[in-house]
Parts: structure tokens; C-alpha cells; sequence
């Protein structure tokens, strides 16, 4: 279908995007990569009186080293993000789980932040920015720059700590350093799909023992999930196949997976299980 | 009304477009390129794919004004040097790669796309590059063949799009 109309304002820095945002009013939406939003006007399941886009607001795009963490600037695509040397080698996780988004032609519009910012819980890096306490970046003309801890940023189903006025400006992930070993498992049945259930982890090792473990689970709520049980059943115990085997069978603990057209909540929760555990294996094989 | 300021396949246009104008519409409806067709309301099908700046995109889900100051190539504008079809369509044409031919225009654009990054790619990473692309009548194994075929004879011919 032909998208509702709107008014479409092009800010050329984010000074003027933040300046235009609070006058734009409470139904303007700001448009990144659209391959959420497009897709939502067209099936007049939105109906903004303004659009304000972010294509050319260069100084979101960049991706930046700073010290001990990266910071991702919101309109990095996930082509840029999956494919840029610092993130490959410093947020292997971000890069990995990114690979498995959506499509090539999707993957050159679609943006970091927007994958953030929509807050889909079936969205795969949502449940990554979770298991790698990320901090996202926020930044509002009436209240300046705000951090939110991942775990603060998802409040429900497509709804995230963000007021009308402000915009992701970035996400601050913290470097990678040794003994570390990441993994993204996500199943899915047909080619271009969203997770059915998704696994993001990450581990650290130090001689033989589970030093720091964190788990991240797509589409297993209303939000992205740590799997505290299983965390706290491996963290500082010895690595093994039974440890973790005996911890992944509490992947699912504390969850309320939703039940639809690709499965049960029962499904779903035993997919947690057996993708925690091959997830867990994967990061620990070195 | 925007004035935006495009060009498509090597012309330059200059146009007022409604901001809720889709490229695709516009590129079919104000240039007359019916080669893009438009096949579903929700990013999937990838019957649209065009390359914008170089990279493939969906262009049911580009607003035509994202396109102001931008590059557009669309099947239309594939030709070798000016001289016949490229490579991939007569590939396309010569393993029987379409049936009904709707998904094919967003096939050749995508294997452009892929083909770019990866010269000679292997079945599996041919089924990844195009997984954006549904095509209903031909089970894909032709499709996979010619975007083979079509690498081949490119590598040895050195053909831009
Ligand atoms: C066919 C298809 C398959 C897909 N498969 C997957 C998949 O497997 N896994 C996955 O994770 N995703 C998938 N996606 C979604 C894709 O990752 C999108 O890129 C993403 O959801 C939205 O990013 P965007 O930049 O396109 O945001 P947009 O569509 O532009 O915006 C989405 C929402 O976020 C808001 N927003 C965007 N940026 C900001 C910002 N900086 N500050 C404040 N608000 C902002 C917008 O107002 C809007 O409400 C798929 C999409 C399609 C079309
Ligand atoms: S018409 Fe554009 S993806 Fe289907
Ligand atoms: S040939 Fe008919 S959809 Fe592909």
C-alpha cells in the first residue's frame, strides 16, 4: 500500500535533529534505516504526522574506539557494523549476531540504533546489547545526554526507556579482553527469518574455570532476557560438558515465551535449553 | 513539495515528489521503469531490489525524497558496455532461470550486489547473498546456476554493471 502522509524533515546535524524532534511534536517518529518503520507505513499500522530522518546526520554513522569499550553511533548499518574492523575484532559478538539479521539489502539500510530502538523482542541484537551490558547513548534538547544500561532500555514489547524527545545517539560496548569467547545461536526455519528463539553469550575463562558467564535470549518475553539461573549455576565453577549441560536445563527459568504461528511457549522454552547449551559449547571451544 | 534530484541508470531527474512517494513508485510511475516491479507491503520479497550508491536495496522501502542526491541503477540500466545484455541476464536466460519472470529483475540486481563482494561464490554463498529474494515458481536450483555461470564468465570478462 501507499504510506500514510506525513511531513518529512531532513536535518543535516543531530544539533538540528534535536532541535527539530520536541517541535515535531508527539506523533513525529524518527526514520533510520526504515526497514522497520517502511514496512509499517505501508501497512498503515503507523500513522506519524512527521517523519525526521537521520540519513544525513553523518556523526551518527561513525564507529569509534574509546579506551576500554567501542562506541557504535545509532545510524551504523548493520552491513558497516558486521563488516567494520573494531567491532570484528573488539565486539566478535555484535558482529557475529549481526550476520544472521535479516538480508543483504536489508543489512545496507538497516541501522544499529533502529534495531535498538524498536525494541522488537524477536530482534537479535537487542538480546546481544543484554548479554553484553551495553550502555545505550541518549541525547535530548531539553534534557541533554542520558546513559541507560541495556537492562534499563527495554521496558516492554517495542517500547524502550527513550522519551518522544530524545534519539539513541550511540551504544557504548566495552572491549572484548582476553579469555573471553562469544556466541550467537539463533534458529530459525526458513531463509531470512526472524529468531524463533536466539541465544546470545558470552564467557570468560580463566585456567579451566567459568570466571564471568552472561546470556542473553531473544524472543523468550516481552523483552530480551538473562538467563540468571544458568549464570549463576556456571559462574566460578569448573567447565565441563556436564556443568554445562546441568546449568542450560535452567535456560528457561524466569521466562514468559510468547506462543505463535512458529511455536508453543513449551517449544520455545526447550529451544532456550539445547540453544543455551550449543551456544555455551561454541563459546567455550578454543 | 521536495525537489529532488536523482540519477537512474546513468540520466539525471530532476522532480517534485509527495515525501510518502516510495522509489519504487516512483521510479514506475514517474520515469516509466517498469522493470523494478512491486511485490509484497512487507520488505520481503525483494522483487524491488535496486542498487542505491552501489548497494542493494529494497525500493518499496526507500522514500523517493532518501533518494535526492543518490545513484540508482535498476535492471534496466544492466547492459555490457552499452552492447546487449550483461552476463547475468543471459545466464538467466540460458539456464531457464525464471518461470513467471516477477522475482527476476530483484535477482539480477542481487546477484550484482553479491558478485561484487564475491567474485566466485559457492552454491551455499549464492543461496546466502540472495536470501533477501523470493521466487515462487522456480525452486531456485537454475537461479543458483546462473549466477554461477554469470561469475564465471564474469571474472574472465571484467564487466561493471
Ligand atoms: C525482511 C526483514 C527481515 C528482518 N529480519 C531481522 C532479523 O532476523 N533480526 C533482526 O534483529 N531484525 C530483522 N529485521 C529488522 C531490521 O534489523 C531493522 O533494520 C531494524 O529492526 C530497524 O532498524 P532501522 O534502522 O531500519 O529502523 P527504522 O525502521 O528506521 O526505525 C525503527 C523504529 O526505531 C525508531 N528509531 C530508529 N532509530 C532511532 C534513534 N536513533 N533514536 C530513537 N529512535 C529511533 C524509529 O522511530 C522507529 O520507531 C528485518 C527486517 C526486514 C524488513
Ligand atoms: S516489493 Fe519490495 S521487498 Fe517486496
Ligand atoms: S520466476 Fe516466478 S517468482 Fe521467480
Amino acid at each position: 500500500m501507499i504510506p500514510p502522509t506525513f511531513e518529512y524533515l531532513r536535518p543535516e546535524s543531530l544539533g538540528e535533529a534535536l532541535r527539530m524532534l520536541p517541535d515535531a511534536g508527539e506523533d513525529a517518529k524518527v526514520l533510520a534505516g526504515g526497514q522497520s518503520l517502511m514496512p509499517l507505513l505501508r501497512l498503515r499500522l503507523a500513522y506519524p504526522d512527521t517523519l525526521v530522518d537521520l540519513d544525513r546526520v553523518a556523526a551518527l554513522r561513525e564507529i569509534r574506539d574509546d579506551g576500554d569499550a567501542l562506541v557504535v553511533g545509532a545510524t551504523a548499518t548493520h552491513h558497516q557494523v558486521m563488516n567494520d574492523p573494531l567491532v570484528r575484532r573488539f565486539a566478535p559478538l555484535v558482529a557475529a549476531a549481526t550476520a544472521t539479521v535479516a538480508d543483504p539489502a536489508v543489512r545496507h539500510r538497516g541501522t544499529f540504533g533502529g534495531s535498538l530502538a524498536h525494541a522488537d523482542p524477536a530482534g537479535d541484537l537487542p538480546a546481544v546489547a543484554l548479554a553484553l551490558d551495553a550502555v545505550m547513548l541518549a541525547r535530548s534538547a531539553s534534557g541533554g545526554d542520558r546513559e541507560i544500561p541495556a537492562r534499563d532500555f527495554f521496558v516492554d514489547w517495542m517500547t524502550t526507556a527513550l522519551e518522544p524527545d530524545e534519539l539513541l545517539t550511540g551504544v557504548r560496548l566495552p572491549k572484548a579482553g582476553p579469555g573471553w569467547g562469544f556466541h550467537y545461536e539463533k534458529f530459525h526455519r526458513t531463509a531470512q527469518a526472524w529468531a524463533i528463539v536466539g541465544v546470545a553469550c558470552a564467557v570468560r575463562r580463566v585456567q579451566g574455570a567459568v570466571e564471568d558467564v552472561r546470556i542473553g535470549l531473544t524472543n523468550m518475553g516481552s523483552v530480551p532476557v538473562r538467563a540468571s539461573a544458568v549464570e549463576e549455576r556456571l559462574g566460578g565453577n569448573a567447565l565441563s560438558d556436564g556443568a554445562l549441560r546441568e546449568a542450560s536445563e535452567l535456560a528457561a527459568e524466569d521466562t514468559a515465551p510468547p506462543a505463535d504461528l512458529h511455536g508453543s511457549a513449551e517449544y520455545r522454552s526447550h529451544l532456550a535449553r539445547v540453544l543455551t547449551r550449543r551456544a555455551l559449547g561454541a563459546a567455550t571451544a578454543r | 513539495m521536495p525537489r529532488i534530484r536523482v540519477e537512474v541508470d546513468g540520466e539525471t531527474y530532476e522532480d517534485d515528489v509527495e515525501p510518502r512517494l516510495l522509489l519504487v513508485h516512483y521510479l514506475r510511475e514517474r520515469l516509466g521503469k517498469v522493470g523494478t516491479p512491486v511485490g509484497c507491503d512487507t520488505t520481503n520479497c525483494g522483487a524491488c531490489t535496486v542498487l542505491l550508491d552501489g548497494l542493494s536495496a529494497k525500493s518499496c522501502s526507500v522514500l523517493a525524497v532518501q533518494a535526492d542526491g543518490r545513484s540508482v541503477t535498476t535492471v534496466e540500466g544492466l547492459s555490457l558496455d552499452g552492447a546487449g545484455d550483461h552476463p547475468l541476464q543471459r545466464a538467466f536466460h540460458r539456464e531457464h532461470a525464471l518461470q513467471c519472470g516477477y522475482c527476476t529483475p530483484g535477482m539480477i540486481i542481487a546477484s550484482l550486489d553479491l558478485l561484487r563482494d564475491n567474485p566466485d561464490p559457492s552454491e551455499a554463498e549464492v543461496r546466502e547473498g540472495l536470501e533477501g529474494n523470493l521466487c515462487r515458481c522456480t525452486g531456485y536450483q537454475n537461479i543458483v546456476r546462473a549466477v554461477r555461470g554469470a561469475a564465471a564468465e564474469m571474472r574472465t570478462r571484467e564487466v561493471a554493471p
